[in-house]
């Protein structure tokens, strides 16, 4: 098969946004959903679906808007395909929703009880209607998630991924990297050592 | 080329133990939906597919029941069967788990039961370890979390790494259990049923809730059952809603069947959401398949979640092999906006393969397509 490259690397941990590799953004707000709305607006985004959105969706929406930009690619809706992983699934939501049973059990908030809504959410804003898949995993195993992009490559029409590892845990330590894996020849190819590389920055 | 097969599997649910309990109580026409009252689940009467047998009954013959939350034990009770009833000589080396869930252990969340188990357990990696150290299983357990497209997304990931060589046999374990949580985000949503769902019916009200561990194996060793194809694709439309052109399954069932004309039988999702089960009948009328027999079964598991694709799969390929095409059992009226053939009465005929269909929040869809060997 064709290799494939890391086209674009997000990565934003540490109260910090950074763009293949160099930081791009930094706000010191230490409370997570204000550092996330810091961020959209630095980047003059607008989606009034973002507010609504926990805190999962909105980290992983704002990697994928930053992933895409100056993507122009003429490609089918079921041609991108979205493999993400993360450890704590949507616990962060979880232990919010647990609030709220006891007294008003809120829709809006219990949609967002599965991980694979920030999918959904990235795949709405894009027209993208590929294959998708969330795993749960202990820690981000590079080996696992490289081998299955590749393996998607090769046996569906996909010509494009979003590969991400995008955390939220109990606590809102938050880690999202998003890596934009294509055909299209870059520097970096699509391997175990490369993704590991970006991702211990 | 390597092509992947499927071999022993087990269901673990209010209709039994095991998948020849849970399928002759299906073709007697049985359901696990009853109308209860369990404060640990709602303030209100619900109606549901809960298990009330006890549990720990099996498992003590098994297992510590001090050691593990009722969701490992339902899981490990059904994977242990399964490990019973094959004929594979299953490495433990060489053999994969793959957990599907939605929810896993969210119910230690819930402060009035009484549990000393650690918070680490509300991690599905960790609950996937747990049950799969229980067998010793060497490498690290794969979770794939989907909403209710899980099952039939971890099929295809399974049917992708056998083909690929990475293994010779992988178990899928779908399951998930009932709990204030998930009841009460589905009352808020005002999508639960107060009778027995009626999917596809034109006097359909909603979807009722179930639990369940549904086990099956996976081999690249030839049997009666192949998985064909299988694909997923999200709809791009809402996060909470189905699209209402169906766009997103015709996709998924389109990469599955390919050129394929002749299809034997669907089992549907069908929820029994009015807005569920006429996206699926868009999607099959467009598909072509408008005349092809298709089924729901929630009306005999309810939604069982993660664990529905595993448990309806197996139901339907138990179909297969005997040549049975199961009905919806409480359709009477058809009510959705496409004319599909919708099985209202069980009946012996002649079928080679079987389309197995999910949708589910986060917009995802699924399809596999299974064939039986001549």
């Amino acid at each position: 098969m064709n290799k494939l490259y890391i086209n674009r690397h997000i990565k934003i941990k540490n109260n910090s946004v950074f763009i293949d590799g160099k930081k791009d953004f930094f706000n010191e707000e230490e409370n997570l959903l204000a550092f996330l709305k810091s961020t959209y607006k630095n980047y003059g985004i607008k989606y009034a679906k973002f507010f609504k959105m926990d805190a999962l969706s909105k980290l992983g929406f704002l990697a994928s808007e930053l992933a895409l930009i100056d993507n122009n690619k003429d490609l089918l809706p079921e041609q991108t395909a979205l493999i993400f992983a993360n450890s704590s699934s949507s616990l962060n939501t979880d232990f919010k929703y647990q609030k709220t049973i006891n007294d008003v059990p809120s829709p809006s908030v219990f949609v967002y009880t599965l991980p694979n809504i920030v999918i959904g959410e990235i795949c709405i804003r894009n027209m993208f209607r590929g294959e998708t898949m969330f795993f749960v995993q202990d820690n981000f195993d590079a080996k696992f998630m490289c081998n299955y992009t590749k393996n998607i490559f090769e046996n569906t029409d996909t010509k494009q991924t979003l590969l991400a590892w995008i955390e939220v845990s109990e606590n809102n330590e938050y880690h999202v990297d998003m890596y934009l894996v294509s055909e299209d020849k870059s520097e970096i190819e699509l391997n175990e050592i490369n993704i590991k590389n970006k991702f211990e920055l | 080329m390597i092509k992947v097969y499927t071999e022993a599997n087990n269901i673990i649910s209010p209709l039994g133990f095991n998948t020849v309990e849970n399928f002759q109580n299906v073709l007697k026409g049985k359901s696990g939906v009853q109308i209860i009252k369990n404060s640990g689940l709602s303030s209100e009467q619900i109606s549901v597919s809960y298990i009330n047998t006890n549990i720990d009954n099996a498992f003590s013959e098994i297992g510590d029941i001090e050691k593990y939350t009722r969701f490992e034990k339902l899981a490990i009770l059904s994977i242990n069967d399964v490990l019973q009833k094959t004929n594979l000589n299953i490495d433990k080396s060489k053999t994969l788990l793959i957990l599907s869930t939605t929810k896993g252990n969210i119910n230690l969340l819930d402060e009035n039961l009484k549990h000393s188990f650690s918070k680490e357990r509300l991690k599905l990696h960790t609950t996937a370890k747990i049950i799969s150290d229980f067998f010793d299983f060497k490498d690290n357990p794969i979770v794939v979390s989907n909403a209710c497209i899980s099952g039939l997304a971890a099929v295809v990931l399974a049917q992708h790494l056998i083909k690929q060589g990475l293994y010779d046999n992988i178990i899928i374990n779908g399951t998930d259990i009932l709990s204030k949580f998930v009841v009460s985000g589905f009352q808020s949503f005002m999508s639960l049923s107060d009778k027995r769902c009626k999917p596809f019916d034109a006097e359909r009200n909603g979807l009722n809730l179930g639990e369940a561990s549904a086990s099956i194996i996976l081999t690249k060793e030839k049997q009666e059952i192949e998985v064909s194809e299988g694909s997923t694709s999200n709809d791009a439309n809402h996060i909470s809603g189905p699209s209402r052109t169906g766009e997103g399954l015709l996709l998924a069932i389109k990469n599955t069947i390919k050129d394929k004309k002749d299809i034997d039988f669907i089992s549907a999702h069908g929820t029994a959401t009015p807005y569920n089960d006429n996206m699926e009948a868009v999607a099959i009328s467009r598909a072509g398949l408008a005349n092809v027999p298709t089924n729901s079964l929630k009306a005999y598991f309810g939604h069982t979640l993660g664990a529905a694709g595993v448990l309806e799969i197996i139901i339907s390929l138990e179909a297969l092999k005997n040549n049975v095409l199961i009905n919806t059992l409480t359709c009477d009226n058809l009510g959705v906006t496409e004319e599909i053939n919708i099985i209202k009465e069980t009946k012996e005929q002649k079928i080679n393969n079987v389309l197995k269909l999910a949708s589910g929040f986060g917009g995802g869809n699924a399809a596999v397509l299974f064939l039986k060997n001549e």
